[in-house]
């Protein structure tokens, strides 16, 4: 089962692994990325396209389902306006056994970075704004994946 | 031929708006082609296309290349290079 969603309000990371896990899956791994206050960050803005975003996810995640045996996976992006500490985007991946759940959640996150249509702008205490520069790090991960 | 254009991130910003309906000039075949038109319409443009190699495109939906023909598209989206997750 896929389930994804892209939306502006907080994302509760209880109830998400909760719903995702009801079928009681053998195995689940998980990766919960957070907005980080550095270098006096007071606000990540992230921009997105009201429909490819969400498509975006779906692709991948069903890519995810080609290459690995899953019973679920969940992606859930956060957008608009958050603040340090905030939680940013959610992955959920389910299987029966540890090393196709791991191996795909470390997939969803890789190719979100680089697939999915979504673009951050980070605010600063001393009044800088500026969107974030592609890295070539994130690609380098995400062509690990081919 | 009309076409819808949409522009996120700092193109939108540097356009100075969400989206638009332009009515194509001739000879405008691949999103390339909409890039160098749109960069040498106005000083809006020229900012937002002024590095051609930074701009990214869908049409329709689809994550295509500079290449690639509009054809009888409903949407073209131009954008930055992704940064999300």
């Amino acid at each position: 089962m896929i389930r994804v969603a892209v939306r502006a309000e907080a994302i509760d990371v209880a109830a998400e692994l909760a719903a995702h896990d009801a079928g009681g899956h053998g195995a689940s791994a998980s990766f919960v990325g957070r907005v980080r206050g550095d270098g006096g960050l007071t606000e990540l803005f992230l921009d997105h396209h009201p429909a490819m975003t969400a498509a975006g996810l779906t692709a991948l995640a069903e890519e995810a389902a080609r290459r690995w045996t899953l019973d679920a996976s969940t992606l859930i992006h956060r957008v608009g306006a958050m603040a340090p500490g905030d939680t940013i985007v959610l992955v959920l991946a389910s299987s029966r056994h540890r090393a196709e759940a791991l191996a795909a959640c470390e997939y969803l996150i890789d190719r979100l970075k680089t697939d999915v249509m979504l673009w951050k702008r980070e605010s600063f205490a001393d009044g800088r704004v500026a969107w974030v520069e592609e890295r070539g790090a994130d690609r380098a991960r995400a062509a690990r994946w081919g | 031929m009309t076409l819808d254009i949409a522009y996120f991130a700092w193109v939108r910003e540097r356009m100075g708006m969400a989206a638009e309906t332009v009515a194509l000039p001739a000879g405008i075949a691949t999103v390339g082609d909409l890039v160098r038109w749109l960069a040498a319409r106005d000083a809006r443009g020229a900012r937002a296309f002024a590095e051609p190699g930074r701009i990214r495109a869908a049409v329709d939906g689809a994550m295509v290349g500079a290449d690639a023909p509009i054809g009888d598209a409903g949407e073209v989206a131009l954008f930055p290079p992704v940064t999300g997750g």
